[in-house]
């Protein structure tokens, strides 16, 4: 079996962003990047997997500008078996993205497409879901418990509620949350292995994928910030605080 | 005509407070009407109590023995359906609207705007990106439908004083029999609900173990609030993940939110922003808690919830 991992480069997650003052966009000049979280859970879980025997090849996805090579190859040290690097200069909208996977599915026919429940820039937690409904195949989200048996996978997932376990047929998306596993830090001897890895390059144009976008983001803004509050010296000034405010 | 399609989320026959605040958000569009949807395999309780909130114009359901869980794979199709008739689609932003309204979206080869904090224009809508430190205006085109989730800590939700029709429907598209339910564990707890309460008290990392959690549960009992949890505190296994407030986790709003021995990392602070009066208790005076809180206590947690109780007699 084969699985497609989403493996996306995101503003590093212990970056404070910070808002154009025109309103325009945040700031990414020289701010760290990184993988978003989320996808390193996605590959790790994809490794293992293939560790255990359930899949034979690994293949990491990343759709972006030529530069995104470099972030590749770190999936690639990680220890995934090749890249694909869907290149394209323009933002791409969760839609967009999942049309493109549809694209790559179609080619590779995984068994299993695992993907971050979201990115930690757009936050929009949608392309999983996309992607298995463009697909028609089942969708497993904010998996917490992975299992791969008989064609099946059963997916515990973090939800409200607690956890549900839900079990679906084979190809399956499934979407990573934080406690799925932790990744793997990468080894240098590993990063000189990963040069030598392929990474096929497509360019988004050639996909024949529709990449119109019809929501526009038309302005940015810094969030409202809380007044600075005061301190209190100990429990019965807190009570006496709180008590003025009606909220005890 | 702007017509707006709610979809309810309910669980065990009861109808979730989250559908109500999806109803704020519809009623803030102006829209000509507001329909709430319940899908289940016997909806007549929860379409009962939908019916009741402000401002529907009236209640739909679909009653299908492949209802009995919300699995995405098996609602979208039937939402898609009845979605032609309108134009917004609206789901609570939970875990259950989260895994949901991006289905819809795609069927309907429209794009999704994720976590409406607030209606500018029928089209026009802000949302929280990069953890909330950015909020973002988007517009949406004027002739795509809508399909959004509602952040449901950006609204408060609507009475309940109405009494809309409930109306069934028959659409019966073909429906995949690829997903199907095992399981759901549930805490038990007779604690208020996280989402829904008006007091909430967390613990984090500083409070050192599951034994330990004990002093936070016993204080949230005092003063009747619902507890949460840091992510460095569900990770540690102190707590179930259920208990996780912050970006990736539960965002909430309650009017008062004391945050014990949790630092304060930005991902745990977007999901309590919208809380009325935040209170932080920690030994660390450097922790990032205090920036945002309205109170500031530095100290041990064991020994100040212990006199808060008491000094609250």
């Amino acid at each position: 079996m084969k699985i497609l991992v989403g493996y996306k480069r995101v503003v590093d997650y212990n970056v404070r962003i910070q808002v154009k003052p025109d309103g325009t966009g945040v700031v990414t000049d020289g701010v760290k990047l990184s993988a978003n979280p989320f996808d390193d859970i996605a590959l790790e879980e994809a490794l293992r997997l293939r560790e255990r025997g359930v899949a034979e090849e690994v293949v990491v996805v990343g759709i972006g500008p030529a530069d995104l090579t470099a972030h590749l190859r770190n999936g690639l040290a990680m220890g995934a078996n090749r890249a694909i690097h869907v290149q394209t200069a323009d933002a791409v909208s969760p839609l967009t993205a999942a049309r493109t996977f549809l694209k790559l599915v179609e080619k590779e026919q995984p068994g299993l497409v695992i993907l971050g429940k979201q990115a930690i820039d757009d936050d929009a937690n949608q392309t999983g879901q996309m992607l298995a409904a463009l697909w028609d195949r089942p969708q497993a989200t904010f998996a917490s418990k992975v299992e791969i048996a008989d064609g099946k996978a059963t997916v515990t997932r973090e939800v409200d509620a607690g956890l549900e376990t839900i079990e679906a047929e084979l190809p399956v998306v499934i979407t990573t949350d934080l406690r799925l596993n932790e990744p793997r830090f990468i080894k240098l001897p590993d990063i000189m292995k990963a040069k030598s890895k392929p990474i096929d390059v497509i360019e988004l144009g050639s996909l024949g994928v529709d990449v119109a976008d019809h929501i526009k983001t038309i302005h940015y803004a810094a969030p409202p910030k809380r007044s600075k509050g005061v301190m209190v010296k100990d429990a019965a000034e807190l009570v006496t605080a709180l008590k003025q405010k009606g909220l005890l | 005509m702007t017509k707006i399609l709610v979809i309810a989320e309910h669980l065990g026959g009861k109808l979730n407070g989250s559908t109500a605040r999806a109803v704020s958000a519809a009623a803030a569009v102006k829209p000509d009407a507001i329909d709430v949807i319940v899908l289940s395999d016997a909806p007549d309780a929860v379409a009962a109590e939908a019916a009741k909130i402000d401002g529907v114009s009236k209640v739909l359901t679909i009653a299908r023995a492949e209802n009995a869980h919300s699995l995405a794979a098996v609602y979208a199709p039937q939402i898609v359906k009845v979605a032609s008739g309108y134009t917004h689609v609206f789901v609570p932003s939970t875990t259950f609207g989260k895994d949901l309204a991006p289905r819809v979206a795609a069927l309907l080869g429209v794009s999704q705007v994720s976590d409406v904090m607030s209606v500018e224009g029928p089209h026009t809508f802000k949302r929280p990106i990069y953890a909330g430190n950015a909020i973002v205006t988007v517009e949406v085109d004027a002739t795509s439908t809508v399909v959004a989730t509602i952040r449901t800590a950006s609204w408060a939700a609507a009475a309940s004083n109405g009494s809309a029709p409930v109306e069934p429907l028959n659409v019966e598209p073909l429906l995949p029999s690829h997903t199907r339910f095992v399981n759901l564990q549930q805490g038990k707890s007779d604690r208020p609900d996280l989402q829904g309460a008006p007091k909430v008290v967390s613990g984090g990392r500083g409070v050192g173990s599951k034994e330990n959690f004990e002093i936070v549960y016993k204080f949230a009992d005092k003063i009747g609030a619902a507890v949460g949890a840091s992510r460095a505190a569900v990770d540690a296994g102190y707590v179930p993940n259920e208990l996780q407030v912050g970006q990736t986790g539960k965002i909430i709003a309650p009017e008062l939110y004391i945050a014990v021995g949790i630092s304060g990392a930005i991902q745990h602070l977007t999901g309590i922003k919208d809380a009325g009066t935040i209170v932080a208790i920690n030994k660390d005076g450097e922790a990032p808690i205090f920036e945002i809180a309205d109170i500031g206590l530095v100290g041990d947690l064991f020994k100040i919830l212990p006199e808060l109780e008491a000094a609250i007699g």
